[in-house]
């Protein structure tokens, strides 16, 4: 019996094998693969350090199997199931190979136990990911894919060259473990930067909102669970305690908040959110305590699941209407009330409502901010909560399904609640979230630092009472002004300015002063180096055609006419031929007598 | 089943409104009289009566007029900007 079978390796096998299965069996298919992969996860895989594999001078290590990586590995399989049956109906197979093989690189690094193993996974998924942007089939969607690999690419770079002068400083040790972030180096900084892009943290984070507001229904679905949620793990794995994570994060918290209230598109809002939740998980990690790391690693989970809801439900209403924007939505309530129940589901989630699954896993972060007396990250923290809810539970179910009705007549026709596959993933979500809020053990006796969390009860009175009142007060606050948040038809720049407009300044450059001192070299060339040459060439012409072909010639003539008289002369006839011969004969004779 | 039960509460817009405020006044009193707060981690939660409400609404209007503000710096722009 194989003692460890690498969930990646069931998902690869499996997305090979998808294009050769029969049509009718095919959506059993497809559920399968992911459930198999999930069960081995949850049942077969062993504590310990499994798959070295011998490769040149190195040990490459592809299941280091322990408390962290089988967390993240769990969630990971099951939202694979769960995103996997919301796109059942997609007809593309490359679609799900796309994903399947995104998910796969995702638990290669959840998984790795060394550096290179680690690069290997990480560029699987940046180059299986774009295919879901690209799959979208929009204008836009090629441009929005080229950029999201782009940035990905710079991100890989950085992490590879941390990579490599990590390999040096350390006489080729390549274990990818605790970083030592009390003495960070260059390389620990450039590992870092690889890290944080994919976790989206500003600087670095534009691509998100870009790709994911752009990305396939289905594909979104996948990309919001786990690209950032990957970094995370990585980051815990990496650099818990590293103090700079936590102005990082707290930023990050707030930015994404800030963003979202600007925002349009209701899937762009859903991705600033994703920037903001992850913010508490940087933070967390900053923070770097057992009970901190627990919290980020419960709040991943958490996340993942109510993060795919929201974006099931938002990307159902696109699915149906074809439009994304508040600006063009409004009062589907009567016609999409169930993708309304699984977004509201969501938002309350994602809001850290009692009961909901936010409510246990963002509080643990918060908590371990206070316990470490850290009371600017932890209040900053709570006042980024009032915002999440603000958009999230009550500005994007409110535009869209309550509101003032902006949909077209074709919009308004078009609206009903998504096929079955589409409301069997949501409500399995739905209920996940809801389960994960009432029954804490569950996720508690997962966590990394269990007998820590099996302590840790997130329904005290003072913590019940803290919340309900921030939550219901500013929902106070987004009735009394909803007027000031109703949507406008804009868009925000970010920081993807730099690269997009820095694209068209390389553009004009190209275009004006290159082209500019490229015709100077032109002209420049002409005058001094072509003309001069020409003269040259047509001088030496002149001198072959009259010179030497000249003299050439001239032989040529000479023998020629020589030839044409000794012709003339040679008729033939012989009377010629001895008057030719008398006379020479006469003349040689006179010429002897004579002399 | 939904859209009766949203349909009823919208129907009766006034009386679910001040449902609402009443649910917001009974939980700060149970913030008052009722919560233990000597675990609270600063002595704003325990000194000033119903500190989370303050902390909650103060947060919403800052969010919304912050944000906007800094929005219409220019940070939002006309949808075909990178076209």
């Amino acid at each position: 019996m194989i003692d460890f079978l690498h969930p990646a390796f069931i998902l690869i096998v499996g997305a090979l094998l998808l294009p050769f299965i029969p049509r009718p069996l095919k959506k059993a298919y497809l559920v399968l693969v992911p459930l198999l992969a999930f069960i081995d996860v949850f049942l077969f895989l062993q504590k310990g350090t499994f798959g070295i594999v011998t490769f040149m001078d190195w040990h490459l290590t592809f299941g280091r199997v322990d408390n962290l990586s089988q967390v993240f590995g769990y969630i990971m399989t099951l939202m694979c199931i769960i995103g996997t049956i919301y796109g059942l109906h997609v007809e593309n197979d490359l679609e799900h190979i796309a994903a399947w093989l995104y998910v796969a690189g995702s638990l290669g690094v959840i998984y790795c136990g060394d550096y290179l193993v680690l690069f290997l996974f990480w560029e699987l998924m940046a180059f299986s990911s774009v295919f879901l942007v690209w799959f979208r089939g929009r204008k836009e969607s090629l441009a929005t894919g080229y950029r999201y690999l782009l940035v990905h690419t710079a991100g890989g770079l950085a992490l590879l060259a941390g990579i490599i002068l990590r390999y040096q400083a350390n006489g080729g040790d390549l274990s990818f473990g605790p970083i030592g972030v009390d003495i960070p180096s260059v390389s620990t900084y450039l590992i870092m930067i690889g890290f944080i892009l994919n976790a989206a943290v500003p600087p670095f984070h534009a691509w998100l909102p870009d790709a994911y507001g752009e990305a396939s229904v289905s594909g979104a679905v996948f990309m919001c669970a786990f690209t950032t949620k990957t970094a995370v793990y990585a980051l815990c794995r990496g650099f818990a305690g590293m103090d700079v994570l936590i102005p990082l994060g707290v930023f990050m918290a707030l930015y994404g908040v800030v963003y979202a209230v600007l925002e349009n598109d209701a899937r762009r809002l859903l991705a600033y959110h994703i920037i903001s939740q992850v913010g508490y998980m940087v933070t967390g990690v900053g923070i770097g305590t057992q009970m901190a790391i627990n919290g980020t690693c419960a709040h991943a989970f958490a996340h993942i699941l109510y993060k795919g809801l929201l974006f099931m439900g938002c990307g159902s209403v696109l699915h149906m209407t074809g439009k994304n924007k508040f600006t063009e939505l409004g009062g589907l309530y009567k016609k999409m009330p169930l993708a309304f129940v699984f977004t509201l589901i969501g938002g309350l989630s994602i809001s850290a409502f009692p009961l909901f699954s936010g409510f246990v896993s963002k509080a643990m972060i918060v908590a371990a901010g206070f316990k470490e007396h850290m009371l600017w990250p932890a209040f900053l923290l709570t006042l980024a909560s009032a915002g999440t809810f603000l958009h999230t539970g009550l500005k994007v179910p409110y535009f869209i399904w309550f509101g003032k009705n902006n949909c077209s007549e074709e919009t308004w026709e078009k609206a009903k609640d998504p096929p079955w596959n589409m409301n069997v993933a949501m409500a399995a979500a739905s209920i996940l979230c809801i389960f994960i809020g009432c029954y804490t053990p569950y996720l508690y006796t997962m966590l990394p630092y269990p007998e820590l969390a099996a302590q840790y009860n997130p329904y005290s009175a003072y913590h019940l009472s803290e919340t309900l009142q921030i939550l219901l007060f500013t929902a106070l606050g987004f009735f009394l002004f909803v007027k000031k948040l109703a949507p406008e038809p804009t868009i925000s720049i970010d920081m993807d300015w730099p690269y997009r407009m820095g694209g068209r300044v390389f553009y004009w450059v190209a275009r004006k002063p290159i082209q500019f001192v490229d015709n100077c070299v032109s002209e420049f060339y002409r005058y001094v180096g072509l003309i001069p040459l020409m003269t040259q060439a047509k001088f030496w012409s002149w001198f072959d055609w009259h010179a030497i072909d000249g003299v050439v010639d001239g032989i040529a003539r000479s023998v020629r006419g020589l030839g044409a008289i000794a012709r003339r002369m040679q008729s033939g006839q012989l009377q010629y031929n001895i008057f030719y011969a008398v006379t020479i004969v006469a003349v040689v004779i006179v010429a002897y007598v004579l002399a | 089943m939904i859209v009766k039960f949203i349909d009823f509460f919208r129907d009766r817009l006034k009386a679910t409104i001040w449902a609402s405020y009443a649910v917001l006044a009974v939980l700060v009193v149970i913030d008052i009289v009722l919560v233990d707060k000597s675990h609270a981690h600063t002595w704003m939660e325990m000194k000033i009566p119903g500190w989370w409400s303050l902390y909650g609404f103060v947060a919403c209007v800052l969010i919304i007029f912050v944000s906007k503000w800094f929005g219409h710096l220019g940070i939002m722009t006309r949808e075909d900007y990178y076209d």
